[in-house]
């Protein structure tokens, strides 16, 4: 009965017939638009950052460096880290689907700032070709963490041109904070109160607060070290004066935060697939929405658990590792809000189900370790070895990036009017979850019996398990590239979509799909909140 | 096979070669298990859930509104998580403050090692006088403590084996105490990453009964004592000049000194620890002694990190008897 609603004809016109020509792409203010100019850019970022990696992990096969010379390795473990965090990770959901999907959530023909929208897009734009320049240039040799003093005197290569483009991209995330930020509070649409918005919608808001508040903060730490590295003004560098761990200070203050740029939004995208694919009102959702603002507001407060050995005062090591032990309540809490929104739901195992699923499980894992580095005597073991390594991939990969696949299959839809095949898309699921966990569950092992991060060669004992990490990576990179296949089939020969497919109850699935360029043809009144799914279940 | 089955043991159980390795080693197996049955837990409700209340399944879902807006089933699930961690959290902050943190002991016999990275080695100095690159030798059994600090970039000194780590700083000291228990050849890498040959500024620590380590000390072409040799460099860099017993220059007498509290021209105090005899060398109108014009000219890149560390050995042997029980948070919370 479900799968007959899902096809319906296409509407006669969309956002995507409403005109043509380059020029209607790139000097568009249209927010669908604008997330389409950034879906096909981050793509790109996320396979340049993919191929680095597929590289780091044939060179790890072998204990040896014998692939790649340490100097290339270095150049490429900064790549891939600086590209996946500044070039996909940062900006991948809220510029695409919170882009797309928030003028619609709230009833709202478009963002607050239709042309700083745009704005925004160009300067990420420009921050990723100084990246790219700096890439082609010979690279950087730094890591994506710029540490101080070997940053500033002792790296060659283009440190300048890599951060210049740090320093850019974290306009665009402040542009498009602020944008979503007077988009909530001021384009709702009549009805729609502060507990009726999908939490989808509280995830961006939230990102977005962290986003203004803790980007400059990066801006200025970067302009700091390019004036020490240029002019030799002593502010990091101990024999002029400065001090390293100031560095580390500031970079993490911005770079903790900046995880929960990253999962925020992916939280709020696993909320309403949850919801929907259990056709059940989400459990909890007060308590859901205030965990969101907790984990945004802890989340400024952590930055020290990453320096427990870095010679800053142990006692304010304990502080840190108190309030790291408190942001992970809020986290623990909504897994189980999306345990119980399954119990007398009707639940659906569609692609974005599974890919919500795996993100559940994933985070789960990478939470629990998250609490196991939290912990100061373990920590000391495992700073800076591939526990850390993995630990991080659940969450950024097996956390973030499932959630932006279970966003893709969710809403495409809606974005692009065409059913993609289901039937790939779940088995894509299924082999980038059995191939993350080959891939990074090894990590874990190795991180606890010593292996250093950041080793081109390692000691024999670590190979058993290198391989079967390597061996899961060709797995994740089969995986990632099926969707990229079958959904570019799917733009051409999918079948034509329903207003609604998935019997969701959000607004943005009451206007056809693709949606018309105005969104609504009149302004929606809210009767309700976005989960109504009881009233007819 | 055997080998294979040494290989897994050695990686789920590494070695715990020092006095707190079992204690770590404890604490994080318990998280293991408590943290595995969580995940036990999650995916079998995820699977349990999902499959019985599956589309199209006949099953009851008459709604349970009681269950449904229930704060006490919120706080139910919130507050054994929130005690949980907070043991953990204890328990960890416990054992940490006792790895970087000992408490000094009477008459304990530490043995004092001058360390200094550099990209790509680490080199080593003992209070005899041996000096050794990316190996360094221990006694069983003997409390180590060492001294560490960069001549460039930031390292770190990680001993899995041990069960530490410790960022090793350019222009500061840092310490690290630790009792190895096991003898045998344990991995020393560098784990803050610090450039191209990060992965092969690595070493061994060679843990050896007292006895043979006696017979590898006698071996050894042994140099001076990094006291007498600071001893000599003091008169050499001419400190003696105006910080000798004859010096008619008003400056600080240095007998005694170390450990001791020193009033500062700016009215605070500070202990005179390695950190800030050290930064009296390098940029000595920092932190003036009161009652002392700033007049020392800085020795910034006139003098090495191996000389300074053993200027720092001799003026540390002026007054013996307070060695090696200086505070050590004074140490690391400098500069």
């Amino acid at each position: 009965m479900i799968r007959d609603v899902r096809t319906g004809p296409a509407p006669r016109h969309h956002y995507l017939n409403a005109g043509h020509g380059l020029a209607s792409w790139f000097l568009t203010k249209d927010h669908k638009r604008i997330a389409w100019l950034y879906f096909v850019s981050i793509t790109g970022f996320f396979f340049l950052g993919g191929l680095a990696a597929t590289l780091i992990r044939l060179e790890l096969i072998t204990p040896n460096g014998d692939l790649l010379s340490s100097d290339a390795y270095n150049r490429l473990f900064s790549l891939h880290g600086i590209v996946m965090v500044w070039f996909f990770l940062i900006p991948s959901i809220p510029t695409t689907f919170g882009n797309f999907l928030l003028p619609l959530m709230v009833g709202a023909r478009d963002l607050a700032f239709p042309r700083l929208n745009l704005l925004s897009w160009y300067v990420y734009i420009i921050g990723g070709l100084f990246t790219l320049i700096a890439a082609v240039a010979g690279g950087i040799d730094t890591g994506w963490t710029f540490y101080t003093p070997y940053s500033t005197l002792f790296a060659n290569g283009a440190v300048l041109a890599a951060a210049t483009g740090v320093f850019i991209v974290g306009f665009s995330s402040i542009l498009t904070g602020i944008n979503f930020i007077v988009t909530v509070h001021t384009m709702r649409a009549p009805g729609l109160t502060w507990f009726r918005l999908p939490l989808f919608v509280w995830a961006q808001y939230a990102t977005s607060l962290v986003m203004v508040l803790a980007t400059p903060v990066l801006s200025v730490t970067l302009v700091l070290l390019a004036v020490e590295r240029v002019f030799g003004v002593g502010i990091f560098d101990p024999s002029l004066g400065g001090d390293p761990v100031l560095f580390e200070h500031l970079f993490w203050f911005y770079s903790h935060p900046a995880v929960y740029i990253m999962i925020l939004p992916a939280m709020g995208v696993v909320s309403e697939v949850v919801s929907c694919f259990a056709h059940k009102r989400i459990f909890g959702y007060r308590v859901m929405a205030f965990s969101i603002l907790a984990i945004a507001l802890f989340g400024f407060l952590v930055w020290g658990h990453h320096m427990f050995v870095s010679g800053q005062s142990i006692y304010a090591g304990v502080a840190f590792s108190l309030l790291s032990f408190l942001v992970s309540v809020p986290s623990a809490i909504k897994i189980f809000n999306w345990l119980a929104t399954l119990y007398k739901g009707h639940v659906r195992f569609d692609a974005p189900m599974l890919f919500a699923m795996s993100f559940l499980g994933l985070f789960l894992i990478g939470g629990l370790t998250g609490v196991f580095v939290a912990t100061l005597a373990l920590d000391v073991q495992m700073h800076d070895t591939y526990f850390v390594v993995a630990h991080f991939h659940y969450i950024m990969v097996g956390g973030a990036v499932s959630a932006y696949m279970a966003a893709l299959h969710f809403w495409w839809p809606k974005i692009t009017g065409r059913l993609y095949p289901e039937m790939w898309a779940r088995v894509s699921a299924i082999i980038v979850f059995a191939g993350f966990n080959l891939t990074f569950f090894p990590q874990y092992i190795l991180g606890w019996a010593g292996m250093p991060r950041r080793y081109h060669a390692y000691v024999e004992d670590f190979q058993l398990l290198n391989v079967f990490s390597s061996a899961g990576a060709s797995m994740l990179a089969v995986g990632y590239l099926l969707p990229l296949i079958y959904l570019l089939w799917s733009l051409r020969y999918g079948a034509h979509a329903s207003a609604n497919p998935w019997n969701a109850r959000g607004l943005e699935w009451t206007v056809p799909s693709p949606p018309p360029e105005e969104n609504f043809e009149r302004p929606p009144r809210v009767e309700h909140e976005a989960y109504a799914y009881d009233t007819d279940a | 096979m055997a080998a294979d089955q040494d290989r897994w043991q050695l990686l789920l159980f590494p070695d715990a070669a020092s006095s707190v390795a079992g204690s770590v080693d404890i604490l994080f197996w318990t998280m293991v298990v408590v943290c595995g049955l969580i995940v036990v837990l999650v995916f079998t409700l995820l699977l349990v859930l999902s499959v019985r209340y599956r589309a199209g399944a006949r099953v009851d879902r008459t709604p349970s509104p009681k269950l449904f807006n229930n704060r006490w089933l919120e706080i139910g699930w919130t507050l054994p998580v929130l005690a949980g961690f907070l043991v953990f959290f204890g328990w960890g902050a416990a054992l940490y403050v006792d790895i970087f943190d000992p408490p000094a002991r009477d008459g304990e016999d530490v043995r004092q090692i001058n360390v200094i990275g550099k990209q790509w080695m680490w080199k080593f100095q003992h209070p005899e006088g041996i000096r050794e690159i990316n190996d360094l030798h221990l006694p069983v059994g003997q409390t180590v403590e060492l001294r560490l600090t960069s001549q460039d970039v930031i390292h770190s000194f990680f001993v899995p084996a041990f069960r530490i780590k410790q960022d090793v700083l350019p222009q500061r000291y840092t310490r690290l105490r630790f009792t190895p228990v096991k003898t045998g050849r344990f991995d020393l890498f560098c784990a803050e990453y610090c450039g191209l040959s990060h992965s092969g500024m690595v070493g061994k620590v060679v843990v050896m009964a007292p006895e043979r380590f006696q017979a590898w000390l006698q071996r050894r072409d042994r140099g001076e004592s990094p006291a007498r040799e600071g001893e000599r460099l003091f008169r050499q860099y001419g400190c003696s000049g105006c910080h000798g017993a004859a010096s008619r220059v008003n400056a600080p007498d240095l007998t005694g000194l170390y450990g001791k509290p020193v009033p500062l021209e700016s009215g605070e105090t500070v202990t005179a620890d390695a950190q800030y005899l050290r930064d009296s060398v390098m940029f000595p109108s920092r932190q003036v002694a009161a009652g002392y014009p700033d007049i020392m000219p800085s020795f910034k890149d006139q003098i090495s990190e191996e000389d300074l560390l053993k200027l720092l050995a001799y003026l540390q042997s002026l007054d013996e008897s307070s060695r090696a029980d200086a505070p050590r948070q004074k140490e690391t919370d400098a500069p």
